[in-house]
Parts: structure tokens; sequence; C-alpha cells
């Protein structure tokens, strides 16, 4: 193990503040909007392929997920009545004025391609519906990286690479998920594949995450955070063996399914308590700045003022 | 526009779109001069009416407030050291140890930051501290409403009648400035009194400090203050004084509201080298883009080399 960094502060106290946004109405939003996002593009798929049963879970789960998502991120808000600020202005370095700007299309055309499957009204402007979502599909799964990257909290910022990667395989897993929970297996073949391709693109770049962060990316394995991040992992790679494994039996599939689900949701808790927890923590704040001007000190030579080591 | 998300910018304000402006203004906080009498706070309090924080015994020297937050715009830090921790306490009134020095302990000398007590001795450090109305403010970047704005002096702002309580501004902030009142789901802090500075006044913080710690004014002006003074403290061997926040190619391309500090910017619960998050942010969209497609192009493979439904 690495020996604790030594380093001083203001009577213990964290020097950012703790992020405000409640738990689980955040996290849960993270989880919906990656559900929501990969089953807009696996709706469209079921549609071009003629997957009718199919197309109407993922047409469900983006719809659902999208309004879901939108009513918890409404009700985080300390004057949830003014949600409608939200789209006042666009501005790109505020990827919670850009998400908005993609979740609220993204929510009319999933709700309007889902209506129109469901009641069989307009077939031609619900298939365009879903089309657009399916457009805006992939960038609101992933979005939502940037959301919480782009803050100074340390575990979330330093990872604003990989995030991107964790959400949107974590996504695909969970829209596949479901889908293998609902649909026959006799159409649910490429909610596998993407449920498998996501999951091995979440444990690929979570794993990349916590190698390259180092001290900053401890929050993701310790603690309560840390067996989030464990478990999730286990069942991930667990649903990925039993579906390569039983994936053609219906029982086998749903099992499986529903444990992408799960890890998927565990992977946001995960996620959103790391970042919580390096924010209470002054050393993930203060530790990385004095390296990085120790690092910046030792490329200029004469600094002997800078006596401290 | 050049440098708008990160690096020094010479007109902060005309790149926010003012084309005449005022100076931009600021403060310049020399904690070298502050008696910790907590009159800035008193009267930030008594003329934004901002509300009570929690009546509380913090057991940190004389710093109830503990830090700045939706109801605390300023903070004053106390920092005691013991001058000489090996010294045996005695409970009796008297000087510091014979012979005791400043200089060959290692520690900060000067009358302004040591001050012996009768417990052989402890070094005094007070700081006021003020939102930064930083050069690029993240705050201001996050706000997904516009709530948060750039003033005509060059400070930033929350317009309580737009905030809808979204709290991005609040992890944004790589101060920990701040923050959302609990009981009415808004996000507030320092205003650098815009109310008085369009009448021409300076802020209440200012007005009320009695040896002119805080001092408030055309930043340009008070940067080549501070220099002066820190160029005078060292000349007296105070070789600790140290300004922060001052240099325009810092991480958050310099502070509206900056300080002289006698210590380590930890020390006094400040960030020793704060990065606005728009530094990363052509990085992190860069990412999301890759990791978008690389879902569209997952969810496109799915469906390849399948014949359809058997």
């Amino acid at each position: 193990m690495v020996p604790e960094p030594e380093f001083e502060s203001y009577y213990g106290k964290q020097i950012i503040k703790t992020p405000t946004w409640k738990s689980p109405d955040v996290p849960l939003y993270l989880f919906l909007g990656g559900l929501a996002g990969a089953s807009a593009l696996l709706a469209e798929g079921a549609a071009l392929s003629d997957r009718p049963a199919l197309e109407r879970v993922a047409r469900g789960a983006a719809a659902g997920g999208a309004a879901v998502g939108t009513a918890a991120l409404v009700h985080d808000l300390g004057r949830p009545e003014r949600f409608l600020n939200m789209l006042r202005v666009f501005k790109v370095t505020s990827p919670l004025s850009v998400g908005s700007f993609i979740l609220a299309p993204f929510a009319g055309l999933s709700g309007a391609a889902f209506a129109s499957q469901l009641t069989g009204r307009l077939p031609r402007l619900g298939r365009l519906a879903g089309a657009g979502a399916a457009a805006l599909g992939p960038p609101l799964a992933t979005y939502t990286a940037a959301l919480i990257s782009n803050t100074a909290v340390p575990a979330w910022h330093e990872a604003h690479r990989e995030l991107p990667f964790v959400f949107g395989g974590s996504g695909a897993a969970a829209a596949g998920g479901l889908a293998m929970m609902l649909v026959p297996s006799a159409q649910n073949g490429p909610a596998r594949r993407m449920a498998l391709a996501g999951a091995a693109v979440d444990l690929a770049a979570a794993q990349l995450l916590e190698r390259r962060l180092g001290m900053v990316g401890e929050p993701y394995q310790q603690g309560r955070p840390g067996l989030m991040m464990k478990a999730a992992r286990a069942m991930t790679a667990g649903s990925a063996a039993l579906s390569v494994v039983g994936g053609r039996s219906r029982v086998v599939s749903a099992v499986a399914g529903a444990s992408y689900l799960a890890a998927s949701l565990l992977t946001r808790f995960g996620v959103f308590e790391a970042g919580i927890a390096s924010a209470k923590d002054p050393k993930y704040t203060v530790v990385p700045q004095r390296e990085r001007l120790a690092a910046r000190g030792s490329a200029k030579v004469e600094q002997p003022s800078a006596a401290r080591a | 526009m050049s440098n708008s998300f990160y690096g020094p910018m010479a007109d902060v304000t005309q790149d926010a779109g003012y084309d005449e402006h005022p100076p931009r203004m600021g403060f310049f906080t020399d904690t070298s001069v502050c008696i910790g009498c907590k009159a800035c706070e008193v009267a930030c309090k008594e003329w934004n009416e901002v509300p009570e924080d929690g009546i509380s015994l913090s057991g940190m020297s004389y710093d109830n407030t503990q830090s700045l937050g939706a109801d605390s715009w300023r903070h004053v830090a106390f920092i005691e050291k013991p001058l000489n921790p090996t010294t045996t306490d005695l409970g009796l009134p008297g000087m510091g140890p014979p012979g005791w020095d400043t200089h060959e302990s290692g520690l900060p000398s000067g009358e302004d930051q040591a001050t012996e007590s009768g417990d052989g001795g402890v070094r005094w450090l007070m700081s006021s501290d003020v939102c930064k109305h930083c050069t690029h403010a993240a705050c201001l970047d996050v706000c997904p409403t516009g709530s948060l704005f750039r003033t005509e002096f060059g400070t930033v702002v929350v317009q309580p009648d737009i905030c809808n309580g979204c709290g991005y501004c609040v992890p944004a902030c790589p101060y920990g400035v701040i923050d959302v009142r609990e009981e009415d789901g808004r996000a507030f802090k320092c205003t650098l009194c815009y109310d008085r500075l369009k009448d021409g006044d300076q802020p209440a913080c200012a007005k009320a400090c009695p040896t002119e710690s805080i001092q408030f004014g055309e930043l340009d002006e008070l940067r080549e203050r501070a220099q002066v003074r820190v160029q005078e403290l060292h000349d007296k061997g105070v070789d600790v004084a140290r300004l922060y926040g001052a240099d325009p190619d810092d991480g958050v391309g310099g502070d509206g509201a900056f300080f002289l500090l006698l210590d380590e910017p930890e020390v006094y619960g400040l960030p020793p080298d704060p990065v606005v998050v728009t530094r990363d942010i052509g990085s992190t969209w860069k990412h999301v883009g890759a990791a978008a497609g690389a879902l569209f192009a997952v969810g496109v493979a799915s469906f390849l080399g399948s014949r359809g439904p058997r």
C-alpha cells in the first residue's frame, strides 16, 4: 500500500463544497438516462428488423426512462416550479444546459414514438419520432458523465475521460438487460449482443479509470461506493457469462437481464457516492494540487523560498 | 475570443459582452493586518440581509462561522499554532522561552503575525475569506439558467429571481464558496455588494474593516499595491508573505478578490492550485462524443449479422 500522504488543512475541513444533489434523484437519473438512451437505439433497430415485441419494450423503456428521469431531475431542484428556466439559455460550458436540450426533445420524441406504437395512430410520424429519439439516445446516455465530471469534485473531474464510456457501456447493458427480461428469446438476440458489448465497454473503462486516477480514484475502491462498484462489476461480468452460456433460454436470459439492470443501477450509485466521498475529504483536493505545484516548481530551477517539500 | 475558457484574459468584462464598462473592481485582503474582529462578517450580514447560519461553538479557535456558504459571504479564519511545542506549560503568565527566535526556529517572524501569549508563544493567523470573483468563474460557466452573470464591474453575481436551485454551481466552485440555502432552495454567495457599487460606494465589508485588511478598488491598482506590500514584508524579514490569487496565469485566470497570506493556502482552507473546470471542457466533450459514437456503433452492430426473428 502507498503510505498516507501528509498534507495541511484548516481543522481537517473539506475545501470544496459537497454537491447538494440529492440521492436517489440524481444517481437514479444517471441510470435512467443511460437506460432510456440506449433503449431508443434498440427500439429503432427492432423496428427496422421487424421485431415488434422488442420494439414495444424498448420504446417503453426509452419513454418511461426519460419521463421518470425528468421527474427525478425536476424533483432535485431547489425550486422545481422553475424547471423551465433550464431552457432559458444554451451554454456549451454547462453540460446541464446541453443536457436539458438533449433530454427535453428526447423525452418528447420517445414518448410520441411509444404512444404511436401503443395506439397504432400516426405510424409514420411515430417512426420518425422514434428515429429522432434514437439519434439523441447515445448523447443522452453519455452526456451525464460530462455533467458530473465538469465539477471540482476530484473523483469525478479526474475521470472525465473514462466516465462517458462507463456510462455509455452501462446504459447499453441496462437497455439490453431490460429487453432480455421482457422479450421472448426469439426476438431478443440484438438485446443480448448490445448488453454484452456494453458490459465489455463498461468493465474496461472502469478498470482504466481506477488505474489512471491513482490516489484520487481511491473512493471508487473503498467504503460503501467501493463495495457498490465491486458488486456492480461482479454482477455485470456474471450477467455477461450467463447470457453467453444460456442466453437462448428464456429463464437464464431473464435472470442475466435483471442482473445487468441492477449492476447498471449500482454503478451509478457507486460513481455518485465516490464523488461525494472525494469532495468531503480535503486530501483529494489538496494532495493532487500540491503534487502539481511541486512538479511545476521543480521545472523552474530557482525556487528556494518554497521550502516545504 | 481567445482564452475564454482558460488562461490569462486582459478584459474579462469585455469578454462577457460589455463594450463599454467601468474598470474591473475587486478586493485585496491583506491578512497580515487582520485582527480577527469579524466586523466584515457582521457588516456583510447586515447590509445584504443574509440569514443566520447556525449558532454553535465549533472548537476551532474563535471561528464559529467555519466556512463560506449560502449564509456566510465573509468568513474569518483563525489559525493558532504553537511556536514552540516542546515548552512545558506551567499555566503561569509570562513571556516566551528565553532566547526564543522565530528566525532560528524556521517559523515566520515579524510583528504582524507572531504574538506571544502566556502559554509559550502562539502564532496567530487570521484571514477574512470571500468569494474570489474569478476571471474564469466555474459557477457562472456551469449555471444552466443564466442566473449567474458577469457584472459591468467584472464581478460574478447570482440573480435570485432566475436561479432554480439546480445546485450545479456548488460542486463546480474550486474554492467551495457558493452553496444552496436549504430552506430557500436557491444558491447564494457574495455579490461584492453589487448594489453599493452601482451607487459608487464600496462594499460593506471593506467599509467596516478597521485595519484596512480588506481593501476595495480597481483590480489593476490593487495588484500593484499588493506587490508593494509583499516586497515591504519581505524586506522586514517576513519571507513567508505571498500573494494568493493575484496571478492572471493561475488556474482560474486570476481572482477578482485576492489575498496576501502568511502560510500555505491550505492552512487557511484554500486550495493550493485551483483550476477552473472549463479548462477540461473540450476534452470532456470529445470523450463524450467518442463514447456516444461507440454506443451508436454498438447499437448498429447488435443488429448486424442477424436475419431477423426466427
